[in-house]
């Protein structure tokens, strides 16, 4: 079939759906949209429609980024804009149906926006955070099927790849070049001048491997994108190989993401059928497959080298570089190995140009950048920015800011070895050479927020604890030199540190950067490096006077009910408690067992607003000595 | 699940093996195909395994170590996963897990005494904006609290009971 003819037949298909003169309704399904309920919705949906006999066509789109809202329902009715309805739940769902799809009533209360121009209601295109947001890659997910190839068809897909096969290799490779794209697996590689040096390599056959480990925890880009919008990957991937002369790829997605598996396995099948990917494709002469493979749930499996090992069947552990996987990758051959943003941008800039693309974003950092947030932040979910957007903007613009009132401390960026970014710098543009002067890492895009009720030291301990587990093992400095960080940030989070090993600290931080191979060890201590020179202060605290100022550190802090405040006829806390510590002392004024306590933190969720009388404190010796708890026989009304 | 009895350890192995050629970079594959059968990776699997490629069993048992994905014990009837990545460690995931191990009586990484849970720890499962994060067999649940761990094992026993129950939208 000519591609004139696929995508006349797709056009139809996405016309006819739209314009159906029935009820359209789009629904989230992609994994954040589940958590959150949305297949209960789905299933309240269609038995409704079902029950009641309503012509509607339900279609399941991916993520839109908004996933603090999640699930997330658009509702398309003739007569009027598309909707876009937030926190849905099945009663809301029904209502919808019952009062907008029966009734003529768009149910105004539980919408976010509409998502066309209108003169009804505002768009969500006109919230603050799209006055910073500008959306490239994200522009299709959560509005087309990504199970079907026709939508993405229909909204320009694989135009680029007909244009890509009319122009030579060469052409392609100098576009990107032009384009200034740079690899967003982390390192920022420039990939115009990477699929040179493939495309260049001796040996035969090539390879191409899509990068979808994903392994950053915090991290959820990659995911989105291939639960949302496979076929853009596809066609990324089918350009590149192309460009560099690759006959077989792979798709390399970490077993920790079931749904993308499932949606990329189902998306290859399509691009397949309809002779977009395979042999001779649009009657080009060039063929391309692509393989799907699972990763096992190792970290150090996203680290190109050891990718590599482990598609060629073993322990995935990393190899030193040079040779780059480039001119000596897959059983030795030379292999282009790119991220999954870094391959979905691809389309674009053929289809818009390079200068298009370098006409966004700042000097060399071009084009946007996607990222995840999480955290201690409002709008939980995907952002895509120009590269430079300020810290502060992406936060609180397009973040919403910090939840509950609180303050705003630091944001953990660029997986677990990138480090930490303090409030102190919020105007920070975000691309990679601002980031590395400041010692931190662009990453792959996650970002976790955290707010003044985390804890520093802490949170560079849990970090460490996680690449020290993931270290391979292979380098003696990554293996054991983590492990004696690891010991002593775990001897200050337990009130057991001394000055001197702050020192010592910085010292093997050097030591496991210089001997280590691969990025796992080689940035691993970043993230201590950084709380230590941003905040000091707390690590101080916990070392001279045991006390952990964030309330955080469970051998620093105890849970103490406020007497002038505990409200004595209330049981709440005495019920919650999980493991029996908390008593009704003089006069009912509740009492925790400092013994018995757990530090659950379940009470302390449980007291009524109203009175907040449970309170934690730090350290140890600001609760006041227990008064005597009651003997046996007094205990038994409690 | 529980223990599995050697002839099903025997079949289900053949099985996966009957789709693979002998190449070594099916080792993870079929690992991957025959943990998903049996649960986890007896003994008498990887040694099949290994005659299969025609590799010796320590590289089978090296490669099933190297990834957190494998079990090599079986798992409990249920399957906790409890995400201690950063976005969930940062909003009190430690807390959650701590709760799970106090509900059921085992610690992390074990089954329970009547193989009813097995409790597992996670690095990240993508819904960083829904932290924290449990996983129960296959269903993610968002904005977990210690307290919503004894809601989340009754609805996963009324499932078993009654299949067709609506399980409700959480709480
Ligand atoms: C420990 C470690 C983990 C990594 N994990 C990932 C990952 O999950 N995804 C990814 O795309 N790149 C990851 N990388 C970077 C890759 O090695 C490689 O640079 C990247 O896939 C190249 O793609 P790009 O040029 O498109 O950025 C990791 C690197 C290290 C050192
Ligand atoms: S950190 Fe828990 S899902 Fe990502």
């Amino acid at each position: 079939m000519i591609f004139e003819e696929i995508r006349d037949r797709a056009i139809r298909e996405w016309e006819g759906l739209r314009n159906s003169g029935r009820p359209l309704i789009l629904i989230g399904t992609a994994t954040c949209g589940r958590a959150a309920g949305a297949m209960e919705v789905l299933e309240r949906i269609e038995r409704e429609l079902g029950e009641r006999g309503i012509d509607a066509d339900v279609v399941q789109v991916g993520c839109m980024g908004h996933c603090y809202a999640e699930p997330l329902i658009a509702i398309a009715k003739p007569g009027y804009p598309p909707i876009l309805y937030g926190y849905v739940t099945q009663g809301t769902a029904s209502q919808l149906i019952e009062n907008f799809i029966l009734g003529d009533d768009p149910c105004l209360e539980f919408a976010l926006g509409a998502l066309e121009e209108n003169e009804l209601i505002p768009t969500i295109f006109d919230m603050p955070r799209f006055r910073y947001e500008r959306r490239i890659l994200l522009e299709r997910c959560g509005f087309i099927d990504p199970q079907n190839i026709d939508h993405y068809i229909a909204n320009g897909g694989y135009s680029a790849l007909v244009k890509a096969l009319e122009m030579t290799s060469d052409e392609v490779i100098e576009g990107v070049r032009r384009s200034g794209l740079r690899g967003r697996g982390g390192a920022g590689f420039p990939t115009g001048e990477k699929f040179g040096i493939c495309r260049e390599a001796e040996g035969e056959p090539k390879y191409l491997i899509c990068n979808g480990d994903e392994g950053d925890p915090g991290a959820f880009m990659d995911r989105a994108i291939l639960e949302s919008d496979p076929q853009s990957v596809i066609e990324g991937m089918t350009i590149a190989a192309y460009a560099v002369g690759a006959l077989h790829g792979y798709i390399y997605v970490r077993a920790e993401y079931p749904l993308a598996v499932e949606r990329v396995r189902f998306a290859l099948r399509q691009a397949e059928g309809l002779g977009l990917l395979g042999q001779d494709i649009l009657g080009s002469g060039f063929s391309f497959g692509i393989e799907l493979v699972r990763g096992s749930g190792a970290f150090v499996c996203g680290e190109e080298t050891a990718l590599i090992a482990s598609i060629e069947g073993g322990r995935g552990v990393p190899h030193p570089r040079p040779p780059f996987p480039a001119t000596s990758g897959l059983w030795g051959k030379p292999t282009l190995i790119n991220n999954v943003k870094t391959l979905s941008i691809i389309p674009h800039i053929i289809s818009k140009g390079a200068d298009w693309y370098s006409s966004i974003g700042t000097e060399k950092s071009k084009g946007t950048a996607v990222f995840a947030l999480a955290g201690k932040v409002i709008n939980t979910g995907l952002a895509e920015v120009p590269m430079g957007t300020t810290l502060r903007d992406i936060i609180y613009g397009v973040g919403g800011g910090i939840p509950g009132g609180k303050r705003f401390k630091a944001v953990q960026i660029g997986g677990p070895s990138g480090g930490f970014l303090p409030e102190s710098m919020p105007d920070i543009p975000v691309d990679f050479d601002s980031l590395t002067e400041a010692g931190v890492m662009m990453g792959s895009g996650g970002m976790v927020i955290l707010d003044e009720d985390n804890c520093m030291v802490e949170a560079a301990r849990y970090l460490l604890d996680f690449t020290q587990r993931e270290s391979c093992g292979k380098c003696t400095m990554c293996r054991l030199g983590t492990k004696q960080m690891l010991n002593i940030l775990e001897d200050i989070t337990n009130g057991e540190g001394r000055l001197e090993d702050l020192g010592l600290l910085m010292e093997l931080a050097q030591d496991v950067r210089d001997g280590s191979l691969c990025g796992l060890g080689r940035t691993a201590p970043n993230p201590v490096l950084t709380s230590l020179s941003y905040f000091r202060d707390e690590y101080e605290a916990h070392i001279i006077e045991k006390r952990c100022p964030a309330l955080v550190c469970e051998k620093l802090i105890s849970y103490y009910i406020l007497p002038e405040r505990c409200e004595r006829s209330c049981d709440a806390c005495v019920g919650s408690c999980s493991v029996e510590a908390i008593y009704a002392g003089k006069g009912g004024v509740k009492v925790i067992d400092q013994e018995k306590c757990v530090k659950c933190g379940i009470c302390l969720d449980s007291c009524p607003p109203q009175y907040s009388a449970i309170v934690k404190l730090s350290p140890l010796s600001l609760v006041p000595p227990e008064e005597k708890k009651p003997e046996k026989s007094e205990e038994g009304d409690g | 699940m529980g223990q599995i009895m050697d002839e099903v350890i025997e079949d289900e192995t053949a099985f996966v093996l009957r789709l693979y050629s002998g190449e070594r970079k099916n080792l993870v594959p079929i690992l991957q195909d025959v943990c998903d059968r049996l649960g986890y990776l007896p003994r008498a699997a990887m040694e099949r395994i290994a005659e299969h490629l025609a590799i010796n069993r320590g590289e089978v048992y090296s490669a099933a170590t190297f990834y957190n994905q494998f079990r090599l014990s079986p798992p409990g009837r249920h399957t906790v996963k409890v995400c201690m990545g950063t976005a969930c460690h940062i909003k009190g995931g430690q807390l959650i897990l701590e709760a799970w191990e106090r509900e059921l009586d085992v610690d992390v990484g074990g089954v329970t005494r009547d193989g009813q849970f097995g409790l597992e720890r996670v690095a990240c499962v993508g819904c960083c904006a829904m932290a924290p994060i449990v996983v129960c067999d296959d269903v993610v649940h968002g904005r977990t609290r210690p307290t919503t761990v004894k809601g989340i094992i009754t609805n996963l026993n009324e499932r078993e009971h009654d299949i067709r129950g609506d399980s409700g939208q959480g709480d």
